[in-house]
């Protein structure tokens, strides 16, 4: 059977303040029926917008050149995407190409039924009646594994999880059986179980529908889950091609080499971890800890009388100096609030956190004032954690100058310019503004600005994970580095086991506000007691299309047994 | 109040569904009720005491015509020499049964002027609404779906002019072309003084000439009453249309941007129903929470249009008691209107969470 | 590897972006530099707009220059002016029922205006900014009580309250300095509600980003992450609130006069109180009485509204338009990194 994509020599540009930008060069790739052909690369690789280019979808600030022709899914028609009217574009979009989006919970209409939206999308194209099209919107929706579709198909989208909402986008694309769906990162913003369970699904549309899928995505270990095939793009252009058996086994660009090289592994860190715990004397563990929580709960307070919020419920641990202790949970485990309270940013409302020997439950400020000089923290948002109006010079000077080290900016360059270098930046650049300095960059001197007073105390709140993985393996081995020059203790924070094991001496793993389990790397990683950690860990996907099938299977266990 | 408000409002109502989220309808309605009463008190006791700031009502009202002596008398009789905070809590207490004190010029009830008065400008207000939805919100789409491109450019320009053009002064240009130079329109007035008569002894008068003229079932004053209404209406009108049709046209580009448009896009909806449907609806909530305060603008305009065509309501008759120094009579009112205004906002904040589902499940 | 410390993708951001730092201190101006950034309808409304305000700022000043007459002169040398004249010969564009020149009491007007809206604007910036840092900052008890206030200050008729302000400064009654006077402390009070929620608004933002947390890490005083922190930031838009607010003064001051609380003719020249007096020459046909001032008002308003919805644009990524692009440019040179993020390539954050 003939290709249902084939896109010839495509270029885009965009206009944007700067003048025009070249996003796409040159571009050529084709995808079979019930193929998966995964686009992997990194921010500004130009991915997504050569997926939105298959539906027609780019802004109108750009410009396509080349060929990207569309087959429908029985082969009775070609199109080509790029030269045909709007009416006939529309025609096409949803019968022979559908898309599903990034960000479930903006890509469905608030304010309307999923029913009404997919029933939409059925009658756009014709031929059905408004009963007909919800028969279809339910028949859909239990087949994306929906339940109780008859009912679920007269609910709001808020009313669904951030998973259901990813099977509904799924189901609207699936909703006119189209030869091809575009996928742009579709579980980016998953938690990690949750992605397992729709790659399973992404994998039935192919298996049960025949759908040919491209899957846009930065994310090496999704790539080996699903993809037939990958193409590595890197600044516009396709670098590289092949089969994912094959690319995994034997890369042959050297972008893609690096890429590889760059994601962190599963168990990287554990023979790191053991060293180091070889190299500590005995006399260590009576030291006093740094950090000690003992069963420490915050509560965040409802509104109006309603019941409060638990985000950290009784949790217990400590922080020994020098160690690097590493907190690993989901969106809503409670790892930030843990983080925050240890730094006087959030109210301890039950048990003990005791932070260089300071009580932090129904803390001063004043008292706590003088300790904070001890303690460094890196936020996870690189865009917003310096002052867009000073110098990066001027942020890093700032704990120097609140501490009375230094008079003013200008009399602290001198160590600024130390801490520029320690952090491997130019120093030079303490002149620039913040948003003249890539994500990677600003973390790098936000490193710096943490590590300016010393501090024995480091809190690191998902440093890396707005990072594209080849800057991420570069900030976290600089991490690495400083934490061994320095000696700090650290709490660093992520919600990527294999991010975190790269750097901890010991693991904690947060679920719903509780701490399952706590131990080495090599404990926890492998083998983990409790059955959470088990599924965290077995949901995700690691870079080899061979043991993820493996992973995958063992998934399958994990969860039909529990 | 008006472009400027477009923003924070919408995040004041982001915040206000946020806390009440899971809470349900009921529960917002009851906690929105109560939000009431703190905003009418803050609002009349601002008003009585800036009023008082001023001294007496009775010496600015007939200060250079009575002697010392009267004045002390009516002052007396009037309960002005007692302690302040005995007037205030009297005055609250007053309101709180619905008694906005008595005009000093013509001694009648503030509550019957109101009640005489209000419904004209109700119907007057009414009317500018319907002018406003009617331009405002279809062009506000049209401009959005045609962003940047002419048809923008335009509306733009005549949204700006909309508003840039004081409501006094739009509705003197329209009564010189309309009324004087082409004589198609009436001067001024709410009808002329036959139909008037006529209407006067119906037995089931509402004070709504519309309503009135209508169940006089002739149609040569129901076309008299119309005729009066237009160009008060249009000026009222188009001022307010302009803020609606930059604010529809904002939302909806912003929506228009969102991630389920394309979404739509993607599965083959038409343009027309990407725009009337996908981005206009979620437009909606942020632009009639907007729309509530609008309320504030319409009434500042209606006092000003009233007094250009001698629209006998509220706001002509507050320029009458400014003008007399009647100070009781322009307090009554104004504590009145900032009871309309606490509640009007209460029922748009309402409506605006009705159409939002994730405030109503 | 860990020598050079940059990986490519980083080199090309940094290339890209020091590239916006050549244009210097000139272009970050506040105007400037979003007129630079401006394109086709967005430079053009801009451009409009600074002209007409300028000519309105302009005529305001040079006032006493370009005016024919003064503006509560009723003869000259040749005698009185005489009442309700047409515009032509020595009255460009006629007198009033009060035997004033009209065209030299639009221009007095515009200096009226613009006294009226600098001292409304800055007493109102100044209260308005430093309630909305203090309550937005703290928050806490004394916030939620400035938010209900101010809250229903702001829903209350604008003109309503201006009229029962400027009853309480001069009970209703004007000379020059108390009637312009009035009539800035009046609009002040208007507007205090609307710089005290903007203000209050961006700094709750403010005070969420990283930067001001980690300000509040390092153990510095509140006293400089309000003032070196959130206050520069939060205070970004105000050009904006500026222009809009300006052009709303000038049409509550026109409003205040229009119902008889303006300065007297013979202190000043106030456009709204002209037309009060003209609407009884409209009903017999004369024109000329209302038309100008009632033009004056509309072009000096019409001038801000349209620098300050521009600056609004423009200070929107949504709202901003681009240079579309030329056919030809699809064969621009290696750049691959989109500055600016303008393209959602990036991944977003799993949390």
């Amino acid at each position: 059977m003939s290709d249902v994509l084939t896109i010839t020599d495509l270029g885009i540009s965009f206009s944007t303040d700067a003048g025009a930008v070249r996003a796409v060069d040159g571009v050529s790739l084709r995808v079979a029926p019930g193929e998966v052909l995964a686009i992997v690369g990194e921010s500004g690789s130009g991915k997504t917008v050569t997926a939105k280019t298959i539906l027609g979808l780019l802004p109108e600030t750009a410009t396509a050149s080349g060929v990207v022709l569309l087959s429908s899914k029985d082969g009775s028609s070609e199109h080509d995407v790029l030269s045909i009217g709007k009416r006939k574009l529309r025609q096409v979009r949803g019968t022979d190409v559908s898309m599903v989006f990034q960000e479930p919970s903006t890509a469905l209409n608030p304010v309307y039924t999923v029913g009404w939206q997919i029933a939409e999308g059925i009658q756009a194209h014709g031929q059905f009646s408004r009963k007909e099209a919800r028969a279809k919107a339910i028949e859909i929706l239990g087949r994306v594994g929906i339940p109780d579709p008859e009912t679920r198909v007269n609910y709001f989208p808020h009313q669904f999880s951030g998973g259901q909402k990813q099977r509904v986008v799924i189901a609207m694309a699936l909703v006119l059986d189209p030869g091809l769906i575009v996928a742009d990162e579709p579980t980016t913003a998953l938690d990690v179980t949750v992605q397992a369970e729709i790659l399973d699904l992404l994998r039935r549309c192919r298996d049960e529908f025949g759908t040919a899928i491209v899957l846009i995505t930065h994310n090496m270990g999704v790539v080996a889950d699903l993809a037939d095939r990958v193409a590595v793009m890197y600044q516009g252009k396709v670098v590289e091609e092949a089969d994912a058996q094959t690319l995994f086994s034997s890369p042959q660009n050297d972008y893609t080499k690096r890429l590889l090289a760059a994601v962190p592994h599963v168990g990287q860190g554990i023979a790191h971890a053991a060293v180091r715990a070889e190299a500590r004397e005995p006399a260590w563990l009576e030291l006093p800890p740094v950090v000690v929580a003992d069963n420490l709960t915050i509560e965040y307070p409802g509104r109006f009388g309603r019941a409060g919020f638990t985000a950290v419920d009784g949790v217990s641990f400590v922080i020994r100096p020098g160690e690097v202790l590493g907190l690993v949970g989901e969106s809503g485990s409670g790892k930030t609030t843990t983080g925050r309270a240890i730094a006087g940013l959030t109210r301890v409302t039950g048990g003990s956190l005791t932070v260089l020997g300071h009580e932090m439950h129904g803390f001063k400020e004043r008292e706590f004032k003088k300790l904070r000089s001890d303690i460094g923290f890196v936020f996870q948002d690189p865009a917003s954690s310096f002052n867009p109006l000073l110098t990066i010079a001027e942020c890093v000077a700032e704990p120097l100058v609140v501490h009375g080290r230094a008079a003013n900016p200008a009399g602290a360059r001198t160590r600024v310019n130390e801490l520029l270098e320690a952090v491997q930046l130019p120093r030079a650049y303490g002149d620039r503004y913040p948003h003249e300095l890539s994500g990677g960059q600003r973390q790098r001197a936000s490193l710096a600005r943490a590590l300016a007073l010393e501090p024995s105390l480091l809190i690191a709140d998902e440093p890396t994970s707005a990072l594209d993985v080849s800057v991420q393996a570069r900030v976290l081995e600089l991490f690495a580095e400083l934490q061994a020059e320095f000696g700090f203790a650290a709490l660093f924070i992520s919600h990527d086991l294999a991010v975190v094991d790269i750097l901890a001496d010991r693991i904690a793993v947060l679920y719903k506000g509780k701490l399952v389990e706590e131990g080495t790397g090599a404990e926890v990683l492998g083998a983990p007691k409790d059955p959470y950690t088990q599924r965290l860990l077995a949901s995700l996907p690691v870079p080899d299309p061979a043991e993820q099938a493996d992973r995958r299977e063992k998934l399958r266990r994990l969860r039909a047994a529990g | 109040m008006t472009t400027v408000a477009a923003r924070p409002p919408a995040q004041k109502a982001a915040r206000r569904k946020r806390t009440s989220s899971g809470g349900g309808i009921g529960r917002y309605i009851l906690i929105r009720f109560t939000l009431i009463f703190p905003t009418i008190f803050i609002l009349v006791s601002m008003v009585f005491w800036l009023m008082r700031a001023t001294g007496d009502p009775i010496t600015a009202a007939l200060g250079g015509r009575l002697g010392p002596e009267q004045l002390a008398e009516r002052i007396h009789a009037a309960g002005y020499d007692r302690p302040i905070l005995v007037q205030y809590f009297e005055y609250l207490g007053n309101i709180f049964t619905g008694n906005f004190g008595t005009t000093i010029s013509t001694n009648k009830p503030v509550t019957e002027v109101l009640l005489t008065y209000g419904v004209a400008t109700a119907e007057l207000v009414f009317y500018a609404l319907i002018v406003a939805f009617i331009v405002g919100i279809p062009l506000g789409l049209v401009a959005a779906y045609w962003r940047d491109k002419a048809p923008d450019a335009f509306l733009r320009i005549f949204a700006i002019l909309c508003y840039a053009t004081p409501v006094f002064f739009s509705a003197l240009l329209f009564k010189l072309v309309f009324s004087v130079w082409l004589k198609v329109l009436p001067v001024a007035g709410r009808a002329s003084t036959g139909s008037e008569l006529q209407m006067q002894f119906l037995p089931g008068k509402t004070g709504i000439y519309t309503i009135d003229a209508l169940q006089t079932g002739d149609p040569q004053i129901l076309l008299d009453v119309v005729s009066h209404a237009v160009l008060p209406a249009l000026a009222l009108g188009l001022l307010t249309a302009g803020v609606f049709l930059r604010l529809v046209r904002t939302n909806v580009i912003g929506t228009l941007g969102a991630d389920y448009v394309d979404s739509g896009r993607s599965r083959g909806v038409s343009e027309y129903r990407l725009v009337t449907k996908h981005a206009y609806r979620p437009a909606l909530i942020p632009i009639i929470t907007v729309i509530g305060l609008q309320i504030a603008l319409l009434l500042s305009g209606a006092v000003l249009t009233e007094t250009v065509f001698e629209w006998k309501g509220l706001g002509f008759e507050l320029a009458q008691f400014l003008t007399a120094r009647d100070f009781v009579a322009v307090q009554g009112i104004v504590a009145l209107l900032a009871v309309i205004v606490a509640l009007s906002n209460f029922v748009v904040d309402i409506i605006a969470a009705l159409i939002d589902p994730r405030v109503r499940y | 590897m860990t020598g050079s410390g940059m990986t490519d993708t980083e080199m090309i951001a940094t290339s890209t972006a020091t590239g916006s730092n050549k244009h210097g201190l000139w272009s970050r101006l506040p105007v400037v530099h979003q007129l630079r950034q401006s394109v086709g309808l967005q430079r053009g409304m801009l451009v409009v707009g600074l002209v007409i305000t300028g000519l309105f700022i302009l005529t305001a000043i040079l006032a006493p220059l370009v005016s024919p007459f003064g503006y509560s002169q009723l003869r000259d040398a040749s005698g009185a002016f005489g009442a309700q004249k047409p515009p032509g010969g020595s009255h460009l564009l006629g007198t009033t029922v009060g035997g004033y020149d009209v065209l030299s009491r639009v221009i007095w007007g515009a200096q009226t205006a613009l006294i009226v809206i600098v001292i409304a604007v800055i007493l109102s910036i100044f209260a308005g900014v430093m309630l909305g840092l203090v309550s937005g900052y703290f928050g806490g008890w004394l916030d939620r009580v400035f938010v209900v206030v101010f809250d229903a200050v702001y829903a209350f008729p604008s003109l309503l309250l201006a009229i029962v302000m400027s009853i309480v400064i001069s009970g209703g009654r004007s000379n020059l300095i108390g009637g312009v006077l009035a009539a800035a402390i009046s609009i002040t009070t208007v507007f205090i509600p609307q710089y005290f929620r903007v203000i209050r608004a961006e700094t709750v933002r403010i005070k969420a980003e990283a930067y001001v947390e980690s300000a509040r890490v390092l153990g510095a005083s509140n006293a400089r992450i309000m003032f070196r922190h959130v206050l520069r930031n939060a205070t970004r838009t105000l050009p904006l609130i500026f222009t809009l607010n300006a052009s709303e003064a000038i049409l509550t001051l026109a409003g205040l006069g229009f119902l008889g609380f303006g300065i007297e003719p013979s202190a000043a020249a106030e456009w709204g109180y002209d037309l009060n007096k003209a609407v009884s020459d409209v009903s017999s046909g004369i024109w000329w009485t209302a038309l100008f001032p009632g033009l004056a008002i509309v072009l000096a308003v019409l001038g801000m509204t349209l620098v300050g919805e521009s600056l609004n644009d423009l200070a929107d990524p949504r709202l901003r338009g681009r240079r579309s692009v030329a056919k030809a440019s699809g064969l621009v040179a290696e750049t691959s990194v989109v500055p600016g993020g303008t393209l959602k390539d990036e991944f977003e954050v799993p949390q």
